[in-house]
């Protein structure tokens, strides 16, 4: 390749690499979220985790597209672990956080290399068996996980040795709050990579990679591997901010739900995933107040409505309105 | 030793009771390729209106069993016609989503016109009670259903591999565009077929009443099964889901006399290694 080719495509991986205004203005009202809406914490530190856990799916679906149908397995194994560190005496967050993401990594790694060798149909059902081996094997050792009643008896120490989780959740957020975000800087670092390049290569044409000397397999592992590190450090935010675990991030709801979140969102743009969460969360907390059977009922038309209408979710929708104004403001 | 061969009638009518359900989904699924997670959905149709029929408005059993049939059919038109049909050349991620979006409206309408109890179903004295064979005790409503199951899998197979409308749709899922230019309407096949699979569902909830129970939640709780179910007996072939289903109703009844504890795991861990080892399907071929 001549030198001003390389330069181009360097230029052109810079420019897709830099910060939308969507994702600026996303982290710095999350930010001010805290002081504006300080007696919803608890609730606004359940929608960065959910945020991060459906980034961790957009890695595999939006950039890979790979779709998973049981990612829960990863989150609740995450949770499990450090939640279960937390309740046997070790209760320091930072270091519970890795060994939740290196339990889920683990088990993502043991299973990329089947997921790596299915394709199509097969790779919702191998990953929907996965989610639900793990819930089964959960609900069956209750001596381990406290089964239907969760784990409990998870007591933090204060995080960095400096501050206490108080009962509001100030520290729980802010916990949360830098969390994500690092982790969402490392995914970014990920996807602009030549790594994630390849990845984004599958998505657009599978049979093609190959031929440019890429393996798919290791690729695909590599993603999967790392998508459920992510998926597991996000619940074990969730086990350590809200100190208990309940079988149900395991579910098939929750896999379901993650998916919702980042179609809502729009795939393939890493901030989606948060502002899919932030728009799910504060739903459900809104409708299941009513009845939870409304939330249901609500959420179901929605998931119609937004297949059969919006494509590209919230990011494509405000992108296309950020696109307009700005025709509006050239033309004066 | 004659326990184990009452276990083992036991997962074999368990078996076909997944079967029957399954075997709509092995049309939808299976040989239509639309991920169609509505299908429990539509089983809970055919399980309601058989159950209120017989309950409320006391039908016959076998009537109420053709009319939970046909109603499923007709919701299942329905939403081929509005929803199903738009998404037939998309990917199966949004298929997936359209249709658990379904799910849980159904979900929310049955708990709200129904109400969340579990339903019960009564039998008809002929289909009550137990069939002494010599030493073995067969309960007449399993036979029922064992019989059921085995004309529902001659039938299938009748109709997909030596009828003109089984090599219709057979040809249109193999090439649409080269089907409907040899002047077939593939659109009405369709919906004819997605009737059928829904007729089937709607049959197949109305027969497994009895044994599995049926409330608001019978949409979740069991399309798990069905799809572990059709895509290990292989995508397309009804042969290979009927083994599926024997094989995990077998698995299923027999792991848990043997290993209690363990429960639903076996099944779930059989699934993920035949799939690992096997991601065509038992019968399928690769694609």
């Amino acid at each position: 390749m001549s030198d001003v080719t390389l330069d181009l495509a360097r230029m052109m991986v810079a420019r897709r690499a830099r910060w939308t205004t969507i994702e600026i203005i996303f982290w710095v009202a999350a930010a001010a979220s805290y002081f504006l809406f300080p007696t919803k914490l608890v609730l606004l530190t359940q929608i960065l985790i959910g945020g991060l856990f459906a980034m961790s799916l957009d890695l595999l679906l939006g950039y890979g597209g790979i779709p998973s149908f049981g990612h829960a397995a990863f989150f609740g194994l995450g949770a499990y672990a450090a939640g279960l560190l937390a309740a046997h005496g070790w209760g320091e967050p930072v270091s519970g956080v890795f060994a939740g993401g290196a339990a889920a990594g683990s088990l993502g790694f043991a299973f990329s290399a089947v997921i790596a060798r299915v394709r199509g149909a097969a790779v919702l059902m191998v990953t929907l068996c996965i989610g639900l081996l793990l819930f089964e094997a959960a609900s069956r050792m209750p001596w381990l996980t406290g089964g239907d009643t969760g784990l409990q008896g998870i007591e933090m120490w204060p995080l960095l040795g400096l501050f206490e989780f108080d009962l509001f959740g100030r520290t729980g957020f802010w916990y949360a709050y830098a969390t994500a975000f690092l982790l969402y800087l490392a995914a970014r670092r990920y996807v602009h990579s030549p790594e994630g390049l390849a990845l984004k290569g599958m998505r657009e044409n599978h049979d093609r990679v190959p031929m440019l000397g890429v393996s798919t397999v290791r690729r695909k592992m590599i993603a999967f591997t790392i998508s459920a590190t992510i998926a597991g450090m996000a619940g074990a935010l969730l086990a350590q901010t809200t100190q208990i675990v309940a079988l149900e991030t395991l579910s098939f709801e929750r896999s379901v739900a993650a998916l919702v979140m980042l179609i809502v969102g729009g795939i393939g743009t890493l901030i989606g995933g948060f502002l899919g969460a932030a728009t799910f969360i504060w739903l459900r907390d809104v409708l299941s107040a009513l009845h939870p059977v409304y939330w249901m009922f609500w959420l179901g038309l929605a998931l119609i409505a937004l297949v059969l209408m919006a494509r590209g979710g919230l990011v494509g929708a405000l992108s296309r309105l950020t696109a307009r104004l700005a025709r509006v403001r050239t033309m004066r | 030793m004659l326990g184990l061969v009452n276990i083992l009638i036991g997962g074999i009518a368990y078996g076909f009771v997944l079967f029957l359900m399954a075997g709509g989904l092995s049309i939808t699924l299976g040989l239509m390729g639309f991920a169609n997670m509505a299908h429990a959905a539509l089983a809970m149709v055919g399980g309601y209106t058989a159950a209120l029929l017989i309950g409320k408005a006391g039908w016959p059993f076998l009537a109420a069993l053709a009319m939970a049939g046909v109603t499923a059919a007709l919701v299942g038109a329905v939403l081929e016609r509005t929803l199903f049909r738009r998404l037939y050349q998309a990917s199966e991620l949004e298929q997936v989503l359209l249709t658990i979006g379904v799910v849980y409206v159904a979900i929310a309408a049955a708990t709200y016109l129904v109400g969340p109890e579990q339903m019960a179903i009564t039998v008809p004295a002929w289909l009550d009670g137990n069939l002494r064979l010599g030493p073995i005790d067969l309960n007449r409503y399993r036979l029922f259903l064992i019989g059921s199951g085995v004309a529902l899998l001659l039938s299938l197979v009748h109709l997909i591999e030596h009828t003109t409308f089984g090599a219709k749709i057979r040809a249109a899922v193999f090439n649409r565009r080269m089907t409907a230019s040899c002047g077939i309407d593939v659109d009405k096949l369709y919906a004819l077929a997605f009737a059928l699979g829904s007729a089937l569902a709607g049959l197949g909830g109305a027969l497994s009443i009895k044994l599995l129970g049926l409330d608001p939640n019978f949409p979740i709780k069991f399309l798990t099964e069905l799809l572990i179910v059709v895509s290990v007996g292989g995508l397309g072939s009804l042969r290979g889901t009927f083994l599926a289903a024997m094989l995990f109703g077998i698995i299923d009844v027999v792991g848990k006399y043997l290993l209690p504890e363990i429960g639903a795991f076996i099944i779930y861990a059989t699934a993920l290694a035949l799939l690992t080892v096997r991601p065509q399907g038992l019968v399928g071929r690769l694609r």
